[in-house]
């Protein structure tokens, strides 16, 4: 009992060491990637009630569909379109980034900028290419 | 020094069992849906690509064929895993206070499963009908 409550007063009441948290540091690409990286992870999860919502309404029957339909061609709904596909996109590099780093390569101050230049460029490039492919082949929503 | 001030917790103390070796279940398995990820979700947006403008009729006939659905099914239960974990781990870094916490922590499972369900429901229909 006695050494329980030594265990008391010197566990659970020491000052236990904390890590300085983002504001004193100056942001760096990495460290923006990483929130991005979280950002975009939190959208993506709300955004797969679009999925859902365009799964259904096709199981649903032609009018359901036709509203889906007309709500991705509006304006909103292509802003969020174009915006879910990057994110989709960005989530999706970031994500082999972090799979990369987790083979412990690519930590090098130049390997690591490197990496993350390239998953913003790749998911910028890869959204605009999807989006031109989609409107000049395949005709865009209707 | 560190000696007799140990950063062991009291409770850690009195159960004296060590670790339980499973916390890097969770680590392990966002690892896991995420390289099963990248192919579903490159597949998934080359599907939605394909079926851009095309007609209610040939959507659910596309939908609905086996290998398509396949792959949609994949996509959807993987994503509901990895989204799970990664909600949680959002929530648990940003949220302390202990009511809101569990909230939060209860709605993303209700939340995950109500609209990766809703979504099988869907592509199960498109492929066996009625």
């Amino acid at each position: 009992m006695a050494e329980f409550e030594t265990g008391m007063t010197t566990g659970a009441t020491r000052q236990r060491p904390i890590s300085p948290h983002l504001q004193i540091y100056r942001p760096i690409l990495t460290m923006v990637m990483s929130i991005v990286h979280r950002i975009t992870g939190a959208a993506l999860y709300f955004g797969m009630l679009l999925l859902a919502w365009w799964l259904i309404a096709a199981a649903a029957g032609p009018n359901a569909y036709a509203n889906v339909e007309w709500f991705m061609g509006s304006l909103i709904g292509q802003l969020i379109l174009f915006g879910y596909t990057w994110a989709l996109l960005h989530h999706m590099l970031g994500g082999i980034r972090h799979l990369i780093w987790d083979t412990i390569h690519g930590f090098e101050p130049a390997e690591r900028e490197m990496l993350t230049l390239a998953t913003l460029i790749g998911s910028i490039s890869l959204t605009l290419i999807l989006w031109v492919v989609g409107y000049l082949v395949m005709g865009g929503p209707r | 020094m560190s000696e007799t001030q140990p950063m062991r917790t009291p409770m850690r103390q009195v159960r004296g069992l060590g670790a339980a070796r499973s916390g890097t279940v969770h680590f392990w398995y966002q690892r896991v849906t995420s390289v099963a990820g990248v192919p579903l979700t490159i597949a998934l947006l080359l599907i939605i690509t394909a079926l851009l403008g095309r007609s209610h009729a040939a959507v659910v006939q596309i939908l609905g064929s086996p290998i398509i659905a396949i792959v949609v099914l994949l996509f959807i239960i993987n994503t509901a895993y990895h989204m799970w974990i990664g909600m949680q781990e959002i929530i648990l870094d940003y949220v302390h206070e202990a009511r809101w916490k569990f909230l939060a922590l209860m709605a993303n499972t209700f939340f995950v499963f109500g609209v990766s369900l809703a979504s099988i429901y869907a592509v199960l229909k498109l492929s066996f009908g009625v």
